[in-house]
């Protein structure tokens, strides 16, 4: 493999129903930086039916070229049509870096293509920098067992590729100036040779639980211990009109579900207000929530590493200081929602 | 139907420690166990070859403690285990890994068909979710990743339909067989193991081949060697500026809680993403 064949920062551009997810989009204004630095373009890859008008949207985003495959046989997401096409196009233009969204379809896409060029993959980042002199892409995420990161690296294969977690990244201001290529390519996969169909899509938009959009997520940890414990919080959240999110050893705990889980293997967040009770501040949790606007911990352990995290820290027994923190808040909010009435704080 | 579940023996990620000094994991004090997505693997397939008839295989690779892996397997109703184990195989990444896994499936292959190939939705410590496709693309056949639920078998078409879950729901998929499916939590509950399975698993010596056992095996490709991506460094996350201590008796504390929420008080008015 001649590494200097391959040039240029390539991101997967997600679409679901037609539409361009947002993590297409944050990931554009990552690869932008990279493909500043190395001095190359940065390029989109957009696969479905009836979509090369969205490829335009691209280049607001930060994109200089956008590779567009629009054919009826890559309307719905499969692994065998977009893997085939992407390694296609891999093959053809030589990318030397290329970025997909951690979503179930961005994480089984960058598997199957890994395999089909032989080249490496980071799954799960968080942090993307590049060595300029060495052309080097440096992809890290938080490392197995504990408060450590680690830098992964690719030296031999090209492209060096990573997936990155939605809203981790922010997503850039369009510049709707900004204008670029459509390079259209074709896949010569048939309908008829397929093995996969996609019957039915089933989106359950009102879910119970919608920690993503939430403005305000009262968080538990192991710390709450119990049932009882957990219903203090819940309390708490009802009062603040806040959702209820936890750590993933709360989750294991049975506590509450999956759908609550914060962190690497949960949901990143990015509420307006972040409480975290009874949480250690495990890098894994932290990656889930570390952007939000305003974080306040309470642990009973001073040494907590949450309280690296926060921006506000409480060392405080939860059992004793919630319950007392939601009357007063329900005191205090009662003479607002009331009338307006400032309340007394 | 003959299915092939991949198994993992992972440390206890809730137990193990990483050594603050050198920052490096400190392995002895983690306990190892079956990774739980795969437990969850065994268990659908204990499921289907109920309904369908056929086999159960396990295959592991690892060291030889993976052999306690394998027996666990082999309590939740797994008929066969094989531990593939040698040197050469150590500190593969997930390339390096799904070729040593489909080299060995290609050997059992040839022993007893396999209909179906069955693997965790990812490993707890590496966490990746790569291996279960990446074996899919070397043995061609259609990998489906987050499987929650098989709706329906047809052996005589060779056809099955699963639920993959996605964001915020889930795609109905028809696949033609053999196929690959990475599991979920959700799939099913992992049962308690009937006695008879717990005294043969406790007896039970898996079948271990080294590298030498394969059939036309690129050494190239194993292990360290064929693994494209290395550990660069590793360094404990930046410690931002810190927290903002708010102190005083705990009465004081809520006080100052309370007026440093003040000015955002106008969110607790209404429930994030219920915009009115
Ligand atoms: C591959 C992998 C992925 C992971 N993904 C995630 C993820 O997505 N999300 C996640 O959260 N974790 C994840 N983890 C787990 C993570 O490493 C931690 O184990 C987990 O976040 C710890 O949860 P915790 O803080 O609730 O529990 P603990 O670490 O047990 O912390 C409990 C805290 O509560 C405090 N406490 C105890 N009693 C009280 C009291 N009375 N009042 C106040 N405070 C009290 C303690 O001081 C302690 O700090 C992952 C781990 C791995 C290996
Ligand atoms: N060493 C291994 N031996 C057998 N199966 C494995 C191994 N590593 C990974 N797998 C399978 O691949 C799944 C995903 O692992 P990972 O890609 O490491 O997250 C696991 O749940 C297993 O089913």
């Amino acid at each position: 493999m001649n590494l200097e064949e391959y040039r240029g920062v390539w991101v997967f551009i997600e679409q679901q129903e037609g539409q361009i997810i947002d993590v297409g989009l944050e990931l554009l204004g990552a690869g932008r930086d990279l493909a500043d630095k190395l001095e190359v373009d940065l390029c989109g890859v957009l696969l479905g039916h009836n979509v090369k008008d969205s490829a335009k949207e691209l280049f607001a985003y930060g994109a200089d070229k956008v590779y567009v495959i629009d054919d009826p046989v890559l309307e719905k997401y499969r692994t065998e049509t977009h893997m085939t096409a992407v390694g296609d196009l891999v093959r053809k233009y030589k990318p030397e870096i290329f970025i997909y969204g951690a979503t179930s379809n961005g994480k089984d896409l960058a598997s199957a293509v890994a395999t089909e060029v032989m080249t490496g993959l980071t799954a799960d980042t968080t942090l993307l920098d590049v060595n300029v002199e060495k052309r080097l892409f440096e992809a890290s995420r938080p490392a197995f067992g504990g408060n450590i990161m680690a830098t992964i690296l690719c030296k031999k294969h090209r492209p060096q590729m990573a997936t990155v977690r939605p809203k981790v990244m922010p997503k850039p201001e369009p510049d709707h100036t900004r204008k670029g290529e459509i390079i259209e390519e074709k896949i010569s996969i048939k309908e008829e040779d397929l093995r996969t169909k996609v019957l039915e899509i089933v989106r359950d938009m009102n879910k119970a639980v919608n920690l993503e959009d939430a403005d305000v997520i009262v968080a538990a940890g192991k710390g709450i211990k119990d049932e009882k414990g957990f219903a203090m919080v819940k309390e708490l959240a009802d009062v603040l009109n806040a959702t209820v999110g936890a750590s993933r050893d709360l989750v294991e705990a049975g506590l509450c579900g999956h759908d609550h889980q914060v962190g690497q293997t949960g949901l990143t967040v990015t509420p307006k207000i972040y409480f975290a009770i009874g949480i250690s501040g495990a890098v894994q949790h932290v990656v889930g929530m570390q952007n939000s606007e305003m974080i306040i911990a309470i642990n009973n352990d001073p040494e907590a590493a949450i309280f690296n995290a926060a921006h506000y820290g409480i060392v405080a027994d939860a059992f004793e200081i919630v319950p007392m923190l939601t009357e007063e808040f329900r005191k205090a909010l009662k003479g607002e929602k009331a009338g307006g009435v400032t309340a007394d704080v | 139907m003959n299915i092939l579940v991949c198994i993992k023996q992972v440390p206890d990620t809730k137990i193990i420690k990483v050594n603050p000094k050198t920052n490096t994991l400190d392995r002895s004090s983690a306990p190892t166990i079956l990774n739980p997505y795969d437990a969850h693997a065994v268990e659908e397939a204990v499921r289907l070859r109920k309904e369908h008839g056929g086999k159960i295989i396990v295959l592991s690779m690892g060291p030889p403690q993976a052999r306690l892996a394998i027996r666990k397997c082999i309590e939740i109703g797994a008929d066969e285990g094989y531990l593939i184990s040698d040197r050469r195989f150590a500190g593969a990444d997930t390339l390096a890994t799904s070729y040593a896994l489909f080299k060995a499936i290609e050997k059992l292959k040839e022993e007893e068909g396999i209909e179906l190939v069955l693997c965790g939705k990812h490993a707890i410590d590496g966490d990746t979710g790569q291996t279960g496709p990446g074996i899919a693309r070397r043995m061609g056949i259609p990998p489906l990743t987050n499987v929650i639920k098989v709706e329906e078998v047809d052996l005589d078409k060779k056809l099955m339909k699963v639920r993959r879950k996605i964001e915020n729901g889930y795609e109905l998929i028809q696949t033609s067989l053999p196929c690959l499916l990475t599991i979920e939590k959700e799939m099913n509950e992992v049962s308690y193991s009937p006695l008879p399975n717990m005294m043969r698993a406790a007896r039970y010596e898996p079948i271990v081949w080294t590298v030498d056992d394969l059939n036309d095996v690129d050494i190239k490709q194993l292990g360290l060697k064929g693994s494209p991506t290395i550990v660069g460094k590793m360094w404990p996350p930046e410690k931002s500026s810190g927290a903002e201590m708010i102190e005083g008796s705990t009465k004081e504390q809520v006080e100052k809680l309370l007026s440093v929420t003040y000015e955002k008080r106008e969110l607790f008015g209404v429930k994030g993403g219920e915009k009115s």
